[in-house]
């Protein structure tokens, strides 16, 4: 885990230093939007940041269909009607490959099976709601 | 020599014919003095007999018989027998008559001696014809006496047998009364078992729904704590702004800050409405009827129960379809209940689509439907699913209690049997099922505008 983490790090810094850096937010929550948007406010205003929001799995796919190498970090819900988290996770990880996005699940249970499947679909973090921004935060390291 | 053989059986005749009406009269006091009366007769006649004293008995004979028609005439009770009695008065005048006549001038008797024999000859026929009518007219009121005799048995008989009956009848009352009492202490049992089952009920529904509940509180919460989070930061940058003097993005923070306010409220305003939803579920149904959004009440269920299933099993998924009328506007339900129905068809549907899923996992795409629908007359809220539907035979049966195809102790078998009361009963509608096996199920609920 740490070994993902420090890589994951020094590639966000990497791609930092050239343009935004893409992060795509799936959540059929739409309120996740605004909080995002004030929570990094200052990031995006320097534009060390970009958020791209996704309602739905379904919709997320779509996005990542038309814009393929754009997004580096995937965060997605597990839970949302329709296309579950957990299946979009298998769909990036199985088409997705070159460059493969950094997906990080988040979940309402923090629950052992979840965790399970998450790691073994190949989601690279697994965060519990609610979200700690000054952890997603390290973890972006911005 | 000639004996008194005729008044002798003369006062057998009458007293006999007296007794055997006492008898029948039942007048036990005359029957004894009649058995002095026949005595006398014989102990008359005996002694007549024995001292050959025709000539001083004839005389005692006739005052005794005066003395007997007189007396037994003069009694009320015998008023009947009065035309009898009356039969002997002729006879004892001609006999008393000629006996004078002999003792008086014995040559008038002699000369005379014919018409006094043919005048005693005349009384005796008349007293034969007297007593052969009188026979007859005793004998028809003595049959006429034993069939009113029989009437009055059978009347007692009859009384007897109604008394009998009576207290049959009121042996069996008792008996009924008694089991109807025992019978309603049983429905009074049932009917408290019966609200403690739908307590219980709707507890193990309410289960069902703790992990939806828990998440759909969660997120609204999360709202709530992050955004106020952000304010407090916001507030930070605000006052460096204003000490900047930079008053322009002092505004942008403040608009901000006003935006997120309204957030938290919101979702605070949402964990609020969930829970109170959640108690009103579990609570007695008020039975009051009030406007009510149908498709708010069925979009929160319908989130409720999917968000339960996923919580207790991961692997669970399903494509929710949502076709809501709009033009439904609020109708007048009892909410409570028709949510709790809707609850109950949604839980049924998701539970098929999850069965049929683990049997066939590939190329199945489990998914359940909501729709609702207004029409001249009725709203209809339909629940779709393309689980393996209801087999035929299960099919009528589904709405009676205790039926359930979940295995034991997965499922009360009281969800559609409630369901089905709080549709038809307390609203006047109708819950309809169609069912292909193998393809899905679709319940229709029909409520009456």
């Amino acid at each position: 885990m740490k070994v993902k983490v420090l890589s994951l790090q020094l590639y966000c810094q990497f791609k930092t230093n050239i343009h935004p850096m893409k992060i795509l937010v799936v959540d059929d929550e739409r309120d996740i939007q605004t909080l995002f948007e004030q929570r990094f406010r200052k990031e995006i205003k320097e534009k060390h940041i970009e958020f791209v929001f996704a309602f739905s799995g379904e919709e997320a796919l779509t996005y990542l269909e038309q814009n393929e190498h754009e997004v580096v970090i995937i965060l997605s819900d597990i839970n949302m009607p329709g296309m579950s988290g957990l299946e979009l996770l298998r769909h990036i990880k199985q088409r997705y490959l070159k460059p493969p996005p950094i997906v990080m699940m988040i979940t309402a249970y923090g629950d052992a099976e979840n965790y399970n499947t998450a790691k073994l679909l190949g989601a690279d973090d697994f965060l519990t709601k609610p979200v700690d921004f000054n952890l997603l935060k390290e973890k972006f390291k911005l | 020599m000639s004996l008194s053989v005729a008044p002798f059986v003369i006062s057998l005749v009458l007293a006999n014919r007296i007794r055997r009406y006492v008898k029948v009269n039942k007048l036990p006091v005359w029957e004894k003095q009649i058995k002095y009366v026949l005595f006398f007769s014989i102990f008359l006649f005996t002694t007549e007999v024995i001292l050959s004293a025709f000539d001083v008995t004839k005389w005692i004979w006739h005052v005794y018989l005066i003395a007997l028609i007189i007396f037994s005439l003069q009694q009320k009770e015998f008023r009947v027998l009065r035309m009898f009695i009356a039969a002997f008065i002729p006879y004892e005048i001609v006999e008393l008559f000629s006996d004078l006549a002999q003792v008086i001038n014995a040559d008038f008797f002699n000369t005379n001696e014919v018409y006094f024999k043919n005048a005693t000859y005349l009384t005796y026929i008349w007293l034969i014809a007297i007593l052969y009518s009188q026979n007859r007219q005793f004998k028809a009121a003595e049959k006429d006496r034993i069939k009113r005799q029989q009437e009055d048995e059978l009347n007692r008989a009859i009384a007897i047998r109604k008394v009998e009956l009576e207290g049959l009848v009121a042996e069996r009352t008792a008996e009924l009364t008694e089991q109807k009492e025992e019978l309603e202490h049983a429905l009074y049992e049932l009917r408290t078992t019966q609200s403690q089952l739908i307590q219980s009920e709707k507890m193990a529904s309410l289960g069902e729904l703790t992990a939806g509940i828990a998440h759909e509180i969660q997120n609204p919460l999360n709202f709530v704590n992050n955004f106020s989070e952000v304010n407090a930061e916001l507030i930070e940058e605000m006052k460096q702004e204003i000490d900047k003097g930079n008053m322009e993005e002092v505004k942008v923070i403040a608009d901000d800050i006003a935006l997120n306010e309204q957030k938290i409220t919101q979702h605070g305003k949402r964990a609020d409405a969930i829970v109170k939803g959640m108690l009103q579920h579990s609570r007695t149904s008020s039975g009051i009827k009030e406007p009510t959004n149908i498709n708010t009440l069925a979009d929160e269920y319908l989130r409720l129960a999917y968000h339960g299933l996923r919580a207790k099993d991961k692997s669970f998924n399903a494509t929710m379809k949502t076709d809501f009328d709009e033009t439904i506007g609020m109708i007048n339900v009892i909410s409570q209940d028709i949510g709790r129905v809707i609850l109950n068809l949604i839980t049924n549907a998701f539970y098929a689509v999850n069965e049929k899923k683990q049997q066939h996992p590939a190329g199945y795409e489990p998914t359940v439907s909501l729709i609702t629908k207004k029409t001249e007359t009725n709203i209809l809220i339909t629940v779709q699913d393309n689980g393996n539907g209801i087999p035929k035979a299960a099919l009528d049966k589904i709405f009676q209690p205790f039926f359930t195809t979940k295995p034991s102790g997965q499922g009360t078998g009281l969800g559609l049997s409630m369901s089905y009361e709080i549709i038809t009963k307390a609203h006047g509608g109708e819950l309809k099922v169609e069912s292909n096996e193998g393809e899905g199920a679709e319940f229709t609920i029909i409520l009456p505008v």
